[in-house]
């Protein structure tokens, strides 16, 4: 029985998260949209520093999240100035193309 | 799901407790941060099934991440799993029994020291290969299952308890080099164990050609004191949304490889279309045995897998996995078919200004 529960527990926590998570987008967590990586020729020109290194260093491993607060932007590149081995200086260029 | 339940151990009340003081005390510091600085829970949550010689097995997985920057130069991290499985009782044994596992991949403080290094302290995962550090996330994986390999460098449980270096040693728009060197006591510890070794891997990145090559070692230091070596490629072209990544190991008593590659098919009309949503995913592997090793996780004979996989992106962050593998060996060949589906979340600790 109990471990009905759990298992019911689950799929209702799995299938509320994504209704929500929308919740940033409407007031409690000001989300912003998250870094949108092209790939076309055009924008391969244009593209600043940091968005070439977020796409060299974070996009190897995960897709880039949909969309996130600002106020976790700084707290994102740290993480992955350790998980992704970056210089200080990429993360820096990371940082300001998150937060630009 | 196999890695996961090597690694869940059953954990006491208390040690919960602890682990839990120890969170809440990080992000009652963390406050003082910069506004972009405000500690984050992220991770996955994730409900999976699994069709192994035919008996099917269901597992509820919720995997949070905690990310509390200190100050300007530290920051705690640690990755939990909760995990409730469902499988069959056994031969001749009708229904279904059930097990739950809490437990840590990792909780670790670091310290950025310089420009090109940082410090780890704690529990950390082992760094050998790609896999365990990478790609073991269920909200990064494209299959279930691990590879075959994973179990050689990575020293038992997958993480260390010790102390750590690592960083970049050289970034240019050319080329960049990366390192990780570690050293871990042994810890009996029911959430923090891990072997007395030493390792570390050296990678090398080429990102104009977006190519990747590196290699890692391991040193058992207690019992029969054995080494491991590994080597892997990564290659995920700029001009079109393909990954091929592989990866080789050599532990003291057996050895293999495996290559991956999925496409998504972002080119068809964008990534949030119907069809821009899939991406198809292969993998091949096999392994190789010298020697038995009831210890390292191995298949116990030489193994060949094929996986074919089908992803599919949902918006608002949900991935379905769906997946079969044909596994041939001389203990018997079987189909592996495989079902999941994942919501990766991200967001603050609190409200701010």
């Amino acid at each position: 029985m109990k471990s009905s529960i759990y298992f019911l527990l689950s799929i209702l926590v799995l299938a509320a998260l994504p209704a929500l998570s929308q919740v940033g987008g409407t007031g409690l967590v000001p989300a912003h949209k998250g870094p949108q990586v092209r790939n076309d020729a055009t924008h391969n020109a244009e593209r600043s520093d940091g968005e070439r290194k977020f796409e060299q260093n974070c996009s190897r491993c995960h897709n880039a999240p949909e969309s996130f607060s600002p106020r976790i932007s700084g707290t994102i590149v740290r993480h992955m100035r350790v998980r992704a081995s970056l210089s200080r200086r990429d993360e820096q260029d990371i940082l300001r193309f998150l937060n630009p | 799901m196999s890695r996961l339940q090597l690694k869940f151990k059953a954990c006491t009340i208390n040690r919960l407790i602890g682990t839990a003081l120890i969170s809440l005390g990080a992000l009652y510091v963390a406050p003082h941060a910069a506004a972009q600085d405000t500690p984050l829970i992220s991770g996955g949550v994730g409900f999976f099934t699994s069709t192994n010689r035919g008996n099917t097995s269901y597992t509820s997985v919720i995997s949070p991440v905690l990310e509390a920057p200190l100050g300007k130069h530290l920051l705690v991290e640690s990755r939990a799993n909760l995990l409730e499985s469902f499988f069959p009782k056994g031969p001749g044994q009708p229904g279904y029994t059930t097990a739950h596992f809490v437990g840590l991949s990792y909780l670790q403080l670091d310290y950025l020291a310089t420009a090109h290094l940082t410090v780890v302290g704690g529990n950390f995962l082992t760094p050998f290969g790609t896999y365990n550090e990478r790609l073991a996330p269920i909200w990064i994986s494209n299959f279930q299952d691990a590879p075959l390999i994973s179990g050689i460098g990575t020293m038992g449980s997958g993480s260390g308890t010790g102390g750590m270096l690592r960083g970049s040693a050289v970034s240019t728009p050319n080329f960049s080099v990366d390192y990780a060197a570690y050293f871990s006591a042994k810890s009996t510890n029911e959430q923090f164990q891990s072997s007395r070794s030493t390792g570390g891997k050296v990678e090398v990145y080429f990102p104009k050609r977006r190519l990747e090559i590196g290699t890692s070692y391991g040193r058992l230091l207690e019992g029969t004191q054995t080494n491991s070596f590994g080597t892997h490629v990564w290659w995920e072209p700029a001009s079109m949304p393909l990954k091929l990544r592989s990866e080789y190991a050599h532990g003291a008593h057996a050895q293999g490889y495996w290559i991956e590659a999925d496409y998504r098919l972002s080119q068809f009309r964008g990534p949030e279309s119907l069809i821009g949503r899939l991406e198809p995913v292969f993998r091949w592997q096999q392994v190789f045995r010298n020697g038995p090793d009831p210890t390292d996780g191995l298949p116990s004979a030489d193994t060949q897998r094929t996986d074919f996989g089908l992803d599919y992106h949902l918006p608002h962050e949900v991935r379905i996995n769906t997946s079969y593998a044909r596994q041939f060996s001389s203990t018997g060949n079987h189909n592996v078919w495989e079902t999941g589906i994942v919501y990766r979340f991200l967001f603050p600790t609190w409200k701010g200004k």
